[in-house]
C-alpha cells in the first residue's frame, strides 16, 4: 500500500514536469519581425485554419510564400496592395487588412517561429 | 542513517499512474483553446472572434499526432474542400506516381506517393531545389530531415511529424515483419550518413 502511495506521488511529480503548460496548435506560426517594433501585437498565422480552406500550393506556389518561417520579408503596404496575405485578405475572400486585431493577436515578446510541438530542428529553427 | 531505496513496486505503480494520467490529459487536450495556447494574447479582442481549433478539427478524421487530423484522408473523403488556386490562369497539377526510396537501408522501404503530395502542393514546391526530378539523383539523409531539410521542411513542422516513422517507411523488405517495432536503440559509435 505504501509503495502504491509513493508511486502515485512520484507519478504526480513526473506529470508536473512533463505536461506542457500551454500548447499552441501544431504548425501555428508567430510573425514578429516588425509588428512589436511598430506598436502592434505579433501576428499568429494558424496553418490548420487556412489548410481547411486552401491547399498549400495556393500560398506557397501562387503567392510566393517561401517555406522557411521568417524568410518572407513583406510589410503591411504589400498586403494592402494585394500581395502575400493581401491576395485573399482584401475584404472579398477574407477580412480586409483594416481588421488589425484579428491577425495581430499574439502575446508580446514572442519570437518569429513555428510553434505547436512535435517539430524537430525544423524550419522554425533556421 | 536511513537510506531510501526506490522499490520496484513503487516504480511500476508510478509508471502505470503516469501512463494513465498522461493518457487522460492527452485525450482531454487534443486542441488547446486559443486563450490558453501560450501564443495568443488572452486580452486580444480577436479571441472571441477567431475560430477555435477544436470547433473545426474535432469534426475531421482523427489522427494521433500533429493537428490530430488525417489531412489527406479528410481531403480525399471530401470532409474539407480547400481551393487549389485563386488565380484563373493557374494550372493545377496533380501527378500520380509512387517512388520507392531507401532501397538499401535497414528500415522498411519508403514509398513516396506523388499523388497525395500534389493534391496539396505544386511540383515547384519540391523540384528541383529540394529534390532533383530524376529518381535516385538525390541522396536522402534522416539526419538532414530531422534538421528540417528535405522532407523535414514540412514533416516535423506542418505535415505529420517525424515521430510517425512507418507512415513513410511503409513497405516491408522480404522477410521483414509488416510493422516492425520502433527502433529505440542506436548502436554505440553509429555514424550518421553524410
Amino acid at each position: 500500500m505504501r509503495h502504491l502511495v509513493s508511486g502515485w506521488l512520484v507519478a504526480l511529480a513526473l506529470i508536473g514536469l512533463c505536461v506542457p503548460q500551454a500548447v499552441a496548435e501544431y504548425a501555428d506560426v508567430v510573425l514578429n519581425r516588425r509588428a512589436e517594433k511598430e506598436g502592434v501585437r505579433p501576428v499568429i498565422f494558424p496553418h490548420w485554419f487556412h489548410r481547411i480552406r486552401f491547399r498549400c500550393k495556393v500560398c506557397h506556389a501562387e503567392l510566393g510564400f517561401k517555406m522557411r518561417v521568417g524568410s518572407n520579408d513583406f510589410k503591411m503596404a504589400d498586403i494592402v496592395e494585394g500581395r502575400f496575405c493581401g491576395a485573399c485578405h482584401n475584404g472579398d475572400i477574407a477580412w480586409a487588412p483594416d481588421r488589425c486585431d484579428l491577425c495581430h493577436s499574439g502575446k508580446r515578446g514572442l519570437p518569429t517561429g513555428i510553434f505547436g510541438g512535435h517539430e524537430t530542428g525544423g524550419p522554425g529553427r533556421w | 542513517m536511513r537510506v531510501f531505496i526506490f522499490p520496484a513496486d513503487s516504480l511500476r505503480a508510478a509508471i502505470a499512474a503516469c501512463l494513465i494520467c498522461l493518457g487522460s490529459v492527452t485525450l482531454a487536450e487534443d486542441w488547446t483553446p486559443l486563450n490558453k495556447d501560450g501564443i495568443h494574447d488572452p486580452r486580444s479582442p480577436a479571441i472571441k472572434q477567431l475560430q477555435e481549433p477544436a470547433a473545426a478539427l474535432s469534426k475531421l478524421i482523427p489522427d494521433t499526432a500533429g493537428n490530430m487530423v488525417r489531412w489527406v484522408q479528410a481531403l480525399e473523403k471530401g470532409e474539407i474542400n480547400p481551393r487549389a488556386s485563386i488565380r484563373p490562369d493557374t494550372k493545377i497539377r496533380v501527378y500520380d506516381s509512387d517512388v520507392l526510396l531507401n532501397l538499401k537501408g535497414g528500415m522498411p522501404i519508403v514509398r513516396f506517393p506523388h499523388r497525395q503530395h500534389t493534391l496539396w502542393l505544386d511540383c515547384v514546391n519540391c523540384h528541383d531545389h529540394l529534390f532533383k526530378a530524376e529518381t535516385g539523383a538525390t541522396k536522402f539523409s534522416m539526419l538532414k530531415i530531422l534538421e528540417g531539410e528535405q522532407c523535414g521542411v514540412c514533416h516535423g513542422a506542418v505535415s505529420f511529424p517525424l515521430t510517425e516513422c512507418f507512415r513513410c517507411h511503409s513497405v516491408a523488405r522480404p522477410g521483414q515483419a509488416p510493422k516492425p517495432s520502433l527502433p529505440i536503440a542506436i548502436p554505440a559509435g553509429a555514424v550518421p550518413p553524410k
